[in-house]
């Protein structure tokens, strides 16, 4: 057998058995580390199914941002929820919930999509011929950029809505907590941090602009901006927390809102919504991306605050701050 | 020569795959999170290793997001608090 | 295969045994502090030589500079992270393990 097939089922026998270890932990510390172990392999796999752009993005999400998600999250249950859930009654409604998604809902739409999975047209070379016929007129030099941002650009602004409509969940749940003490920070994190987060903002630049020609773009790129924000509260260089108020509205909300003002305007313009002037396509495009990573940034950032901004606290109970029970 | 850069990184995933066994076993959770970080370094290996195999630079690019944030995991998991799944462990460190 | 070729392949083969030290220290060692000790093999020399054996190949300066990059950043979060993991350790209360 050839090495590299032997990879490849290595591989995806890991990845199974992880998925099910994972699911089937009791210990909810090792499931996150598991967990952490899942986003390293997919991303392996991303890799050897030949999409660096995608494996760039479980990289950047996975092996960073979700691990440290869940870490704080887990913080958050506290010792007394996290072993149990607690019991409320339930009303008919919510009863009648369980059994009708089980019992009505998924068989149907398992029906549903199995019948048109029959009337599926296979096309096995896939859309790549379509997409390098008109790479020259999309306004980016990287067919996933093109597909992405001109293409099926709708379904890139509705991503960024489901982005923006995660963290109005979160927000509407709980209030941020404080995660970690600002006290007592090791002066060698702190000088990590300082090498550190020059370079993860550099890199977020890079990615974002070779996102034109080469696998990157905006997600990746505030991925890593958010990743640099985490590290930057880890060591000790938080935020001050008068910027919660409007300004970071204004930014969460930009992203979603400069693509949809684009999206009017093609519309208004050219009668189709996202339909760019061939000039100005690669403008447009560069413009969108900016503004999505800082805003990608801000929402992940805010998603791994964990909660609604708390604005009118005294200067002493900022969310940096923390009063520790030694005991 | 490809060979070997793919014969070496199927190595490397089988230490993932065996080291795994320490993220079950534990016992502590500091036990658990020091396997993962050791996985964050061999994937860096894979990614290079196939990079050189297959000549793309994009899956270097993987590998350079991982080294910059191999870190990032560990950091939040030492400077967390209200974490106390530590079988070793004495008292409650902290809490809302 | 030319003289290159077989430094490379020697210097990939001299990797491995750092990675499988790596991985049999944190399977087998007795106590968090030997098995975070056994954990920097990996990071330093078993990464070190791979990246090593792919700078020797590399056509261009760019590609030189890149690998080396990655290992100095791997190198950086591991000694940091062996660092506040070991000190975390010692301040919970852990004992080193001992004969």
């Amino acid at each position: 057998m050839e090495p590299a097939l032997i990879f490849d089922l290595i591989l995806l026998l890991t990845l199974i058995s992880l998925a099910w270890l994972l699911l089937a932990s009791t210990d909810l510390f090792r499931a996150v580390v598991l967990f952490i172990a899942f986003g390293l392999l997919l991303a392996l796999a991303w890799v050897r199914l030949g999409a660096p752009d995608v494996a760039l993005a479980e990289a950047a999400i996975g092996a960073g941002i979700s691990g440290a998600l869940l870490l704080i999250g887990l913080g958050q249950l506290g010792s007394s929820e996290r072993d149990r859930c607690p019991v409320r009654p339930l009303t008919f409604l919510q009863h009648l919930s369980a059994p009708v998604l089980i019992g009505v809902i998924i068989p149907s739409v398992t029906v549903i999509l199995l019948l048109e999975l029959r009337q599926l047209q296979v096309v096995t070379s896939g859309q790549q011929g379509l997409v390098q016929n008109l790479l020259s007129i999309s306004g980016s030099d990287h067919p996933v950029t093109a597909v992405l941002l001109n293409f099926r650009a709708w379904d890139t602004l509705l991503e960024k809505g489901v982005l923006l409509l995660a963290l109005i969940t979160i927000w509407s749940l709980d209030q941020a907590r404080p995660r970690f003490e600002n006290t007592d920070i090791p002066p060698l994190l702190s000088g990590f941090g300082q090498l550190l987060l020059p370079l993860l903002i550099l890199f977020a630049g890079v990615l974002l602009w070779q996102g034109g020609y080469v696998p990157g773009g905006a997600f990746q790129a505030g991925a890593l901006l958010t990743a640099a924000m985490l590290l930057a509260t880890l060591s000790g260089y938080a935020l001050p927390s008068r910027w919660t108020g409007v300004a970071l509205r204004l930014v969460l909300v930009a992203g979603f809102l400069v693509f949809l003002a684009v999206a009017a305007i093609t519309l208004l313009l050219r009668g189709e919504p996202l339909h760019y002037p061939q000039r100005l396509a690669g403008g447009l495009i560069l413009l969108i991306e900016i503004v999505a990573t800082l805003s990608v940034a801000a929402i992940l950032s805010a998603a791994l605050a964990g909660g609604h901004p708390v604005t009118n606290l005294p200067p002493a109970a900022t969310p940096t701050t923390k009063i520790e029970d030694k005991s | 020569m490809t060979g070997l850069y793919i014969g070496l990184a199927l190595i490397l995933l089988l230490t993932i795959a065996v080291g795994l066994v320490r993220v079950l076993r534990g016992p502590t959770a500091t036990d658990r999170m020091l396997a993962a970080q050791l996985f964050g370094t061999t994937a860096v290996a894979i990614l290079l290793l196939l990079g050189q195999a297959g000549n793309s630079t994009a899956i270097w690019d993987v590998a350079l997001i991982f080294a910059l944030l191999a870190a990032v995991a560990a950091v939040t998991f030492v400077r967390r608090r209200n974490i106390d799944t530590d079988s070793h462990q004495e008292g409650n460190r902290g809490h809302h | 295969m030319g003289i290159i070729d077989l430094i490379s392949a020697s210097l990939l083969l001299c990797s491995l045994p750092f990675f499988l030290a790596g991985t049999l220290g944190l399977l087998r060692f007795p106590d968090l502090y030997c098995r975070l000790h056994a954990l920097t093999k990996a990071d330093n020399l078993g990464l070190g030589l791979v990246v090593l054996a792919l700078m020797i190949q590399a056509d261009s300066f760019q590609v030189v500079i890149r690998l080396l990059l990655t290992w100095l950043l791997v190198l950086v979060a591991g000694a940091t992270v062996a660092h506040l993991i070991a000190h975390q350790a010692q301040q919970d209360g852990h004992q080193p393990w001992r004969r």
